[in-house]
């Protein structure tokens, strides 16, 4: 169990992380998440002491990690680095069995370890022991990253964004070794990036950082349900829209609407439609609350030169609310004899226009998770 | 008469020369290994010291050896030691600045994957620093072996003796053969020394930290 109690850290004037408290339960695999600068790595490394906090505590296990020397306590801790770092003068073997021998492990011992170690992630020790780093492939390296953080046994292992550097096949076939290694061996495994793909694949806890700061510490489906606040919303992207129920109104209008006080004259409302290439405009009370539509027919069946539009303004279009039900603004769409239907807002104030063009882009962001132009 | 007749007549006097040429390159070179490895060793973990120091190992390789010599001959008398004295004072700088600049060019990250694994700064030097920067060093000390062989030749004017009292007498008694006698093997120990070092490096590199060969 990893503790960090109250801890805040800055460097000269930047405050990095604030006041922060939260508690890691054993074996479960915890994922930092948030932008760059965020605080997440920092965090990670002051579990093993490689930045220390101005304020406040952390305990592992029950045991303020201020107490312990600090290289015994991260050989209780295994590493793994986005730049991986093997030692490029030591063989395999040798790397694997780093930290095995800084604890004085007898040599059939830790032999054992690398040869089972190697054989875990399918990389038969007779063709690779002898091995050096330069002589694998990234994805390779990265495996045997991993496999030296594990060498010793240790209940914790920290990863900081150990496969941003690797093509997205590799990437995604670690991923799913280190969880299966996690779930096999129990470990409590910190890991830090800014990928939300991975956060929601690997973790059982997300937290997410900004500013120094927890937005939300929840597990995956919960993260994805019920996201604390819109940053962690945009990180989602694509797979927040799939739970539709949050959908309203406001997400499928344009905001773009060309708008007519009902006291304007019949000629200068054409030749805004002509400009704006419209077919209708919404007019507006003198307090700007929605009055009505008026459509090009009427005007020019109706319509007189010098005369105020106000008596020619129909309310056949539907109007919805900005808050309401996506699905309920959709279905007064497809039964719109106008083709579209009007979004006020709570104050009866324009607040856009649902267009079927408008609630096709919107399905289509909905969809595939990206803005479409 | 060729040198090479010269040398086979005198050969007493040749292999004397040589075999102190050779002494006096070996102990300046290593006394200038014992200051400058530790040395740049300290100088990478006070970087800050780091540029004086070597301004300072530079501004004395530009003093002209005649005139170090000669400010040796004043305060250290004459013989093998005032020499010693010079030449390694001409072998510190190669060699601090390649330890030096050998060590901080590992790799941070490395470093950083040693801290955080749980290696001491001791065993980070010996393990990981060290053995990265070796090839480094090693080009150092090549490079203060080339020089100092060269420079050794002047010290025959300190009465230190080498192959530099052949080329001095020969300067004085405008006798080329004993110039050549001189010049020549001092010469083609630059080359023997650099090849024995060159193999040396080739043997302490680990395989992982060659060219990788496809």
């Amino acid at each position: 169990m990893i503790s960090f109690e109250n801890v805040t850290k800055s460097y000269g004037q930047t405050v990095v992380l604030k006041d922060l408290s939260f508690t890691i339960d054993a074996g479960k695999f915890v994922v930092l998440i948030g932008p760059s600068g965020c605080g997440k790595t920092t965090t990670l490394k002051m579990i093993n002491r490689l930045i220390e906090p101005d304020k406040g505590k952390i305990y592992i296990d029950g045991k303020d990690i201020t107490k312990v020397n600090p290289v015994e306590l991260r050989r209780t801790i295994g590493y793994v680095i986005q730049q991986i770092g093997l030692f490029p003068n030591m063989t395999v073997e040798e790397n694997i069995a780093v930290v095995p021998k800084l604890l004085k492990y007898p040599k059939e011992k830790w032999q054992r370890i690398v040869r089972e170690l190697l054989e875990m992630v399918g990389m038969p020790y007779e063709e690779n022991a002898r091995k050096y780093p330069s002589e694998l492939s990234g994805g390779q390296q990265q495996r045997i990253g991993v496999l030296r953080a594990l060498a010793a046994s240790p209940p914790i292992v920290l990863m900081d964004e150990p496969f941003g550097a690797l093509d997205p096949i590799t990437r995604d076939t670690l991923q799913d070794e280190v969880k299966r290694i996690q779930r096999k061996l129990k470990k409590t495994i910190v890991f830090v990036t800014h990928d939300m793909d991975e956060a929601l694949k690997m973790a059982d806890t997300i937290i997410f950082m900004d500013s120094g700061r927890i937005l939300q510490m929840a597990s995956p489906e919960e993260m994805l349900r019920n996201p604390a606040h819109p940053l962690i919303a945009s990180f989602m992207g694509k797979h927040m829209a799939n739970s539709g129920a949050t959908l309203t109104a406001a997400d499928f209008m344009r905001t773009k609407v060309v708008k007519v006080p009902r006291t304007a004259h019949t000629l200068q409302s054409i030749e805004l439609m002509r400009s704006r290439e419209v077919d209708s405009l919404l007019v507006v009370n003198d307090d700007d609350t929605y009055a009505g539509t008026v459509s090009i027919e009427k005007l020019r069946t109706e319509g007189k030169a010098g005369e105020e539009i106000g008596d020619m303004i129909s309310n056949d279009a539907p109007v919805v609310y900005i808050r309401d039900d996506a699905r309920a603004a959709f279905d007064c769409l497809m039964t719109s004899p106008t083709g579209y239907v009007v979004v006020l807002n709570p104050d009866s104030t324009i607040a856009g226009l649902i267009t079927k063009t408008s609630m096709t882009k919107a399905l289509g962001e909905a969809l595939w998770g990206e803005k479409i132009s | 008469m060729s040198w090479i007749e010269f040398a086979q007549k005198n050969q007493t006097l040749m292999l004397d020369c040589l075999v102190r040429h050779i002494e006096l390159v070996c102990f300046s070179v290593a006394a200038g290994m014992i200051i400058s490895i530790p040395l740049g060793i300290f100088l990478s973990r006070y970087r800050k010291l780091a540029n004086p120091v070597l301004s300072l190992a530079g501004l004395i390789q530009t003093i002209p050896g005649l005139v170090m010599l000669g400010i040796a001959l004043v305060f250290l008398g004459i013989g093998m030691f005032p020499a010693l004295v010079v030449l390694t004072l001409y072998a510190l700088l190669p060699i601090l600045r390649n330890t030096y600049t050998g060590i901080t060019e590992v790799d941070k990250s490395l470093i950083e994957a040693a801290r955080g694994i749980g290696m001491t700064g001791a065993q980070i030097l010996f393990k990981v620093e060290l053995p990265l920067a070796l090839s480094s060093i090693i080009s150092g000390i090549r490079i203060s072996t080339v020089y100092i062989v060269s420079w050794a030749t002047l010290a025959g004017l300190n009465g230190a003796g080498g192959l530099g009292d052949l080329i001095w007498t020969g300067l004085a008694t405008y006798n080329s053969t004993y110039i050549l006698a001189g010049a020549i093997p001092s010469a083609i120990m630059a080359l023997v020394f650099s090849g024995l070092i060159g193999i040396v490096k080739r043997l302490l590199t680990p395989r992982g930290l060659r060219e990788v060969r496809v």
